[in-house]
């Protein structure tokens, strides 16, 4: 191993870390000696054991953040750490909302680079980035040039979530410093949506829909097919675009990857955008009615036909089973 | 209310992509304004207009001499453009093009900088945190209303379980999502009023930066590309009222059903 130490940053997710927090550790494992998290919040006791049971030696808890968006205080945490502790030879933060503000808070602060949407690490005397480019045709495979540590936004599913059996992580308090305007931003009030179901992410099922559709409230027969298949609904970017569904539901490059066991595609056409967060899924159905579109060329099971008709007797088919 | 947008111009994504020699994305063909630019310029004005006063400048960089990207924003009714535009700014990196642009809202002290969450082409999405961060601003992304309460800016901001209420004081900097606002088309009369507005093109040069743009400044580098894992086309059946039937089989035939 020619990677002495690795700093993960683990985003706290009720009393337990992310999936992709989980991943990233467990990817850092096998890149490197030394693995420490960092983390936020209130329940650093209980995240101590995860983190450790995932490969962390030490957890930095940064504390209870009093409602500031997390991107400035946590970035400053992590510069303070430099400071005190040396540099890690990388950063590893899950592209999530509030991982890319510290990665990007971070590199300004740090003057380092930052590589975004890496989606594998692989060691090859230093770290090498992996980048799907072109709907995930082509992989763009890069490195950085200056000193460390340099910064890496790691993209959800990249790596198989494998507890290594480690004992707790020994918690290390990371203070904050002193912060001046850019510290501004507070969040007032959380609401959070009403969702049944699985998460998106984290779903064995993912019915979607596109432009296909043609209206907005067509929008309801993917939620229910993905009810009826206890499975999560998805959404193209086109139609996160255009209103019809909030952009929580977009699946692709500048949405959420998914690899579910079938992911079912209805009224996509296939752009490449939206290829890339799914096409990692171990099966894929596809119902178009364009018999030359793209997502045929990657579909297991294709439909060519009208969603109309093809959606609602799927939808028949399956209530008629349950 | 003064509002700076920030603004790329990009190879239209409707056209075939290609990497160039040195593995940077080719820029040689017409370029045009990133469309997810477009709400930042929309809300941008339609937050000048609420306030009554003020004027909405856009911000660019870019390696060409490319502007007709930036006449669509001033068409649209920005007030004016500055774009830095500059050979040695090929293969500047995200924290570099931070830099870049800092330098120039620095000369404008706007009340609000407005960025998309990430450009259609690149998409690495850490550029407008790095400008709040070098310009000393409060940042909220992922914008999906955004609101000014006297010296504030109030944000619905998007989260993984739903939306959180984000209050920062001004100045400040919010990325926006698309569902933020509807853009305008640009009218007839618009375009030929941004024939006149004022478009201002620096060199890195004139901004005194030189050492942390281009490939040197990216401090990054690209070692080679391959070819992913294609995958195959599966079975294909044109559907003769018989399709939902064959997709349960299909389930039933991998165990999800």
């Amino acid at each position: 191993m020619t990677v002495a130490t690795i700093w993960v940053v683990v985003e706290p997710s009720n009393d337990s870390l992310t999936t992709t927090s989980l991943e990233l550790l467990s990817h850092a494992r096998s890149l490197s000696a030394t693995v420490a998290a960092i983390t936020w919040g209130e329940n650093a006791a209980q995240v101590a054991p995860v983190a450790g049971e995932y490969g962390a030696t030490i957890l930095y808890d940064i504390g209870p953040l009093g409602g500031a968006l997390p991107g400035v205080p946590v970035a400053s945490a992590i510069a303070g750490l430099v400071s005190a502790h040396g540099a890690p030879d990388a950063i590893l933060v899950p592209n999530s909302y509030d991982g890319r503000d510290v990665a990007g808070r971070l590199s300004a602060r740090l003057d380092r680079p930052v590589l975004t949407n890496v989606t594998g690490i692989v060691d090859e005397g230093g770290l090498v980035t992996e980048h799907p480019v072109f709907g995930g045709t082509q992989t763009v495979r890069a490195r950085f040039t200056a000193q460390g540590p340099g910064i890496i936004v790691v993209r959800a599913k990249s790596f198989a979530n494998e507890p290594s059996g480690g004992a707790s992580a020994a918690i290390v308090a990371a203070p904050v410093g002193d912060l001046g305007a850019e510290a501004g931003a507070t969040i007032t009030t959380s609401h959070v949506e009403e969702r049944t179901g699985p998460k998106l992410e984290e779903a064995s099922v993912v019915v979607s829909g596109g432009r296909g559709l043609g209206e907005a409230d067509k929008y309801a027969l993917i939620e229910e097919a993905a009810k009826l298949l206890n499975g999560a609904a998805g959404a193209s970017r086109a139609i996160v675009d255009a209103g019809w569904v909030p952009y929580s539901h977009q699946v692709g490059q500048t949405g959420k990857t998914v690899k579910p066991t079938v992911y079912i595609a209805c009224g996509i056409s296939g752009a490449t955008q939206h290829m890339v967060g799914m096409k990692g899924s171990k099966n894929i159905v596809a119902i178009n009615k364009d018999p030359d579109a793209p997502i045929f060329q990657i579909a297991d099971f294709g439909v060519v036909g009208d969603v109309h008709k093809v959606l609602p007797a799927l939808i028949a088919a399956l209530k008629a089973r349950a | 209310m003064n509002i700076v947008v920030c603004v790329k111009q990009i190879p239209d994504p409707a056209a075939p992509q290609a990497l160039d020699a040195s593995h940077n994305l080719d820029r040689s063909g017409k370029l045009i304004l990133d469309e997810a630019d477009t709400y930042g310029v929309e809300m941008a004005l339609q937050l000048v207009d609420k306030a009554g006063t003020g004027e909405v400048t856009v911000v660019s960089m870019g390696s060409g001499a490319d502007v007709a990207g930036l006449r669509n924003a001033l068409a649209m009714g920005a007030a004016k453009a500055v774009i830095v535009s500059d050979d040695s700014l090929r293969g500047t990196d995200a924290l570099g093009t931070a830099k870049v642009l800092a330098a120039v809202i620095r000369r404008i002290t706007p009340d609000l900088v407005l960025c998309a969450t990430e450009s259609s082409d690149g998409y690495t999405g850490t550029t407008p945190v790095q400008l709040a961060e070098l310009l000393g601003l409060p940042s909220i992304t992922f914008a999906k209303s955004v609101a000014i309460e006297g010296s504030s800016v109030k944000v619905d901001r998007q989260t993984e379980s739903g939306y959180d209420e984000v209050t920062a004081p001004l100045p400040a900097l919010v990325t926006v999502t698309a569902g933020v606002v509807e853009p305008r088309y640009a009218s007839f009369k618009g375009i030929m009023a941004a024939k006149s507005k004022p478009l201002e093109v620096l060199s890195v040069a004139d901004l005194g930066l030189g050492a942390e743009t281009g490939v040197a400044g990216a401090r990054q580098v690209v070692i080679d590309v391959v070819a992913s894992e294609a995958r195959s086309a599966g079975e294909k059946h044109v559907d003769e009222g018989d399709g939902a039937e064959k997709i349960v089989a299909f389930l039933e035939s991998i165990k999800v059903l």
